[in-house]
């Protein structure tokens, strides 16, 4: 059972709270998204749990398997099984994706079990020919003069190749045009359609990523707390009547 | 003689090495030292008579003996160039090291012969290994001279000649005399002189017209006592159309005090020769390491000078191509790596001096830590030439805020008839960058050494294979030890 379960989780950037008490569990196989107005703490909640050195957790907890991952270093939770597919990924010129990709299968080995070489270019094509990226794509330096497709794509096919059992996908959408979000979204897709796959939670702003990677749940995140889940017409809901109509509807909540 | 205290155990100075025996030029692998019964010794201190004593059991003619004396006198009448380069030049006490200590002037042919106390040294280091496997040939200095010298059937029967520079100046005068000196003279700076009057040691190399050697040459010099200057001069001929690849490999224990090693490499490519001179420097870090390297390339000659400077407290050391004939062709790919408490001061200078002549100069350097990286560079095309052509490119990346890089390039192009183009770059590890590839489960040393080793990529796969790979495994075992 991978599960992740978020409880009563606290952020703070310095002295600044950003997350304000938030609560959610992701069963494996689950799609969750989370929506909501620029600001209120989504970006902050993936890099926050993959373990940025930015964010402190200043109370509740995040839980992997039943395992708190707080106290993990960053790579210890990935290696743990948590992905974070970045908003804005890295460039890391002089290294191809191959070797990347190598050097990250490579670290998640028992100490001095050797990689098998042949059994990872097969397995690298394999994931490659699912996702339909050309073979010569692998040589080239990670995100290195990438168009903003080209980034999001090579962070799908690095979530393919480690096959995490939660991933979480921090504004995919962003900086697409319509092509290339198709493509991103069809290879999502075909990891959902794999054997065993990972839980996701899914960042986004918009409704219209929602129409190609089809949630689960949807929740509404406004100021540090999820105020709102519902089914995928939630999204839909939210994309006719705009984020104003759920801060009315909070208003006399916290009035 | 000295008394010996146990010759069948080594002194290991870390436990780390002996932890790591594993093969490869890694720091900890040559931080290690067996105890050696030196018969010619010439004291500490530098004084006439220790360049005597050296001329003297070189058994040298008269005209080096006068040669060696007249370098003296010009080392100690120049000054530090403390104006500028670093203050820490100062700190070398030329009264307090040892200028000359061997156990004899005359290599051996094969490993048999070696001592044992100075075979294991180089067997440990892997050098019987990698001749077998890969090189043509092999000198193994150890302090001031060769232990082993010797080259295959195969090579020395093309008339190629490798030996060490004593023997160059016994055997063949004819052709030693006629280079020796004029690519570097003595009076080129301060350690150039130096070098003049206490040399011992390095190869010289005559490669006859035509003949291209197939595999490399190489040589190593391995530094075993304290308090030690180690001064050898290597010459390299390369005849007309002739092609050799030289490749040299360095380390020495980690001693308390500190060592001095300023060497003298002068190269000669005549008519449409190729000379590839590979260097990968894994000094200790207490090891001043003051080098001056030159060549000359005449009408369609090719010097290239690949230098890697990885070890060493303090290393200057600019590798220069003369373009003396048209269309000759010289190139300078350097990578430094300053981790804690090391100052790497390298670069490059291109002096054009005939038409159409091109030359190129790569320089990456990564400052880790308090590392310091600095470039110097001289490009200098006069301006009655046509048709000269030169690129120079120097990245600088740092690892941490308190690291330190400085880039001086000094390009003079004068007419209307030479490009020159130039690039720098200095860019840093960030955190981000680290987050990134940790997130993906990589160490925060895996990431860094990942990081470093796509910065280098482009440069370290023009090296030989060997040379690549062990560049890699140094480069991590660097890193691993500099993530707080």
């Amino acid at each position: 059972m991978s599960q992740l379960e978020i409880k009563d989780l606290h952020i703070s950037i310095g002295d600044k709270p950003i997350v304000k008490g938030l609560n959610l569990t992701i069963k494996p196989g689950q799609v969750h998204a989370i929506m909501g107005p620029n600001g209120t703490g989504k970006s902050t909640l993936a890099k926050a749990i993959a373990g940025h050195p930015d964010y402190a957790i200043t109370g509740g907890d995040v839980l992997l398997d039943g395992q708190s991952v707080l106290a993990m270093e960053p790579d210890e939770r990935a290696r743990a099984g948590l992905f974070l597919a970045f908003q804005y990924p890295s460039e890391i010129p002089g290294v191809s994706i191959a070797n990347f990709l190598r050097a990250a299968v490579q670290a998640r080995l028992a100490e001095g079990e050797e990689l098998d070489a042949t059994g990872y270019y097969k397995r690298l094509y394999a994931k490659m020919d699912l996702l339909k990226i050309d073979r010569k794509f692998t040589s080239r330096a990670v995100n290195d003069g990438f168009s903003g497709g080209e980034k999001k794509r090579c962070e799908i096919l690095q979530m393919a190749m480690l096959e995490p059992k939660m991933a979480l996908m921090d504004e995919t959408d962003s900086g697409l045009d319509i092509d290339a979000l198709r493509i991103v979204a069809e290879g999502v897709n075909s990891i959902r359609a794999a054997a065993n796959p990972p839980g996701i939670l899914l960042i986004t702003h918009y409704q219209r990523l929602l129409d190609y990677i089809v949630p689960d749940h949807v929740h509404v995140m406004w100021d540090g707390r999820i105020v709102k889940s519902g089914d995928k017409s939630l999204a839909l809901e939210l994309e006719a009547k705009g984020y104003d109509w759920v801060k009315q509807e909070l208003a006399p909540a916290t009035a | 003689m000295k008394p010996l205290s146990d010759p069948d155990t080594a002194t290991t100075l870390t436990d780390e090495a002996a932890a790591n025996p594993v093969a490869g030029i890694d720091q900890t692998k040559g931080d290690f030292q067996y105890k050696v019964d030196y018969a010619f010794d010439a004291g500490t201190g530098l004084t006439e008579d220790t360049v005597r004593y050296i001329s003297s059991v070189k058994k040298e003619e008269p005209w080096l003996l006068e040669f060696r004396l007249k370098a003296l006198k010009t080392f100690l009448s120049k000054p530090m160039p403390t104006h500028w380069a670093t203050k820490d030049l100062e700190n070398i006490d030329f009264a307090k090291i040892r200028y000359y200590l061997s156990q004899g002037q005359k290599p051996k042919r094969s490993w048999d012969e070696v001592p044992d106390d100075i075979k294991r040294t180089f067997e440990r280091l892997g050098i019987p290994e990698q001749e077998r496997k890969f090189l043509a040939g092999v000198e193994a200095q150890f302090d001031s001279e060769a232990a082993y010298s010797n080259i295959k059937e195969i090579v020395s029967k093309q008339g190629v000649i490798f030996v060490n520079s004593t023997e160059g100046l016994r055997e063949h005068p004819e052709i030693f005399r006629k280079f020796f000196g004029k690519v570097i003279p003595t009076g080129d700076n301060k350690f150039s002189a130096l070098n003049s009057a206490v040399f011992s040691g390095g190869s010289f190399i005559y490669v006859p017209p035509g003949v291209k050697v197939a595999q490399p040459l190489q040589a190593y010099f391995r530094i075993n006592a304290e308090n030690f200057g180690q001064f050898e001069r290597t010459l390299i001929i390369a005849d007309e159309g002739a092609e050799v690849v030289y490749m040299e490999g360095c380390t020495a224990p980690k001693f308390s005090t500190s060592t001095l090693h300023s060497a003298v490499v002068e190269l000669v490519a005549l008519r449409g020769a190729k000379i590839q001179y590979i260097t990968v420097q894994n000094w200790a870090n207490n090891v001043f390491n003051l080098v001056t390297k030159r060549g000359v390339a005449h009408e369609d000659a090719e010097i290239k000078w690949i230098d890697c400077n990885i070890g060493s407290r303090l290393t200057m050391k600019y590798p220069g191509v003369v373009l003396k004939g048209e269309r000759a062709r010289g190139e300078v790919l350097s990578i430094a790596l300053a981790n804690d408490g090391q100052h790497q001061d390298t670069g490059a200078k291109m002096i054009h001096a005939a038409n159409n002549t091109t030359s190129n100069i790569i320089a990456k350097s990564i400052s880790v830590g308090q590392g310091r990286s600095t470039y110097r560079g001289v490009v200098h095309i006069p301006k009655h030439l046509k048709g000269c052509k030169n690129n120079t490119e120097c990245d600088a990346l740092l690892i941490n805020t308190n690291s330190r890089t400085d880039t001086y390039p000094a390009i003079s192009v004068r007419g209307d008839r030479n490009a020159t183009q130039h690039e720098a770059s200095v860019s840093k590890v960030s955190e981000d960058m680290i987050f990134y590839m940790q997130s993906r489960g990589l160490t925060e040393a895996q990431a860094m050494s990942l990081a470093v080793n796509g910065f280098i990529n482009d440069l370290a796969r023009q090296f030989p294979m060997e040379y690549s790979v062990e560049l890699k495994r140094l480069i991590d075992l660097e890193m691993e030890g500099s993530v707080g």
